[in-house]
């Protein structure tokens, strides 16, 4: 079946099976291998990326759901990877082993979209969803407000 | 089995199932109920037709109501009708993983909402449940620990269901693709009691009747 989906600001016209999972449209068709998979079962966050704005979980949304909308992954956050997020988390050392932190990244994105000054409260609530094996929540919950606001203080980070 | 309703020899077996069949003295309110037995799979839900024999539709409409609350007092319901803010799960009231939280709106917070994960159906290959407009119920609509009788008020009540009237909580009962998921639940998870016809008849019965409340204590 035919699909037109835009990623990133591009369109793609795909001939797959309307219930593949996106994520898998995302990795295996369009080779935008940044978004990862996780549990399959939206349990974990790994694969969180924005439907018009909004975080959905790709590994659990059959592509058909994408038709037509607005998609956008961690390659498509920033055209030169310099989001303030992505500063952030370079300029904190965020990352341990990496595999959760695209999807950290977008949910922390919609969150600051929605919510430019989060409280600590806010961020745990919109980033429980997340899971990192590695516990790099505290460098994370410190990314989001050197993100929010340049000139924040960096306590709580290692 | 639920229960075996045998209309004449049951009437000697329980006060209530005597209220259900119509046992009072009068024959001009016995039931029309088939003549052989009527098997009740704990599964069913009475049709409005076998309380047509209580002669009283004060008495009616509060036994219609109390036989609905096998609807809503099932998980299917009760997990998306917390006392908290957080949904449950399952079919034993687990608290929801992930860990979502209700939001301003009923419907999580930006990054964790409902729509990220539950669609417009049911999503076999992971087995995430869906259906149009998935939320949780209002605080003020919170069913959990809740006894039938505290139910009924509640629902009546507009300041509390939504500002709706009983018209519409029966429209809503009837029609309402959320609630019909509680009978299409998908994979590994037990269904509502009856189908939403048989729920819908019993609420809107329950109004006709008067809209009666079971008292403290009643249990279906």
């Amino acid at each position: 079946m035919s699909l037109r989906i835009k990623v990133n600001g591009v369109l793609h016209d795909l001939e797959v099976d309307p219930e593949m999972p996106l994520l898998w449209v995302l990795r295996d068709v369009l080779g935008l291998t940044g978004t990862k998979y996780g549990c399959g079962q939206a349990l974990c966050g790994a694969c969180s990326v924005h439907l018009d704005g909004r975080v959905i979980r790709s590994c659990v949304t059959p592509v058909r759901r994408a038709e037509g909308r607005a998609i956008t992954t961690i390659e498509g956050l920033s055209a030169t990877g310099d989001h303030p997020l992505q500063r952030a988390w370079i300029e904190l050392a965020v990352p341990q082993c990496g595999y959760c932190q695209a999807g950290q990244i977008m949910a922390a994105a919609a969150l600051l979209a929605e919510n430019p000054e989060p409280t600590d409260d806010d961020i745990d609530r919109s980033m429980a969803g997340n899971l990192c094996r590695c516990g790099t929540y505290t460098r994370i919950r410190t990314a989001i407000k050197r993100a929010a606001k340049p000139s924040a203080p960096t306590e709580g980070s290692p | 089995m639920r229960s075996r309703l045998e209309p004449r020899s049951a009437c000697l077996a329980a006060p209530w199932i005597a209220v259900l069949l119509g046992c009072e003295p009068s024959p001009s309110v016995a039931p029309d109920l088939p003549p052989e037995t009527i098997e009740i799979p704990p599964s069913d839900l009475l049709p409005k037709e076998a309380f047509a024999g209580i002669g009283d539709p004060v008495v009616r409409s509060a036994a219609q109501f109390l036989e609905a609350t096998r609807v809503l007092l099932h998980p299917r319901c009760l997990n998306c009708h917390p006392a908290g803010d957080t949904p449950l799960q399952g079919d034993f009231g687990f608290v929801h993983e992930p860990p979502v939280v209700r939001g301003p709106e009923d419907r999580g917070v930006v990054g964790m909402t409902c729509d990220g994960c539950h669609q417009d159906d049911n999503v076999p290959l992971a087995n995430v449940p869906g259906a149009p407009n998935w939320h949780l119920a209002p605080i003020s609509m919170a069913w959990v620990g809740k006894s039938p009788a505290e139910i009924c008020e509640q629902l009546k009540d507009p300041l509390r269901n939504g500002g709706k009237s009983l018209a519409e909580i029966v429209e809503h009962a009837e029609s309402d693709e959320l609630v019909a998921w509680g009978w299409a639940p998908g994979r590994g998870r037990s269904k509502a009691p009856g189908d939403q016809k048989r729920f819908g008849d019993l609420l809107r019965a329950w109004v006709e009747d008067g809209a009666t409340c079971p008292t403290d204590g009643e249990h279906p």
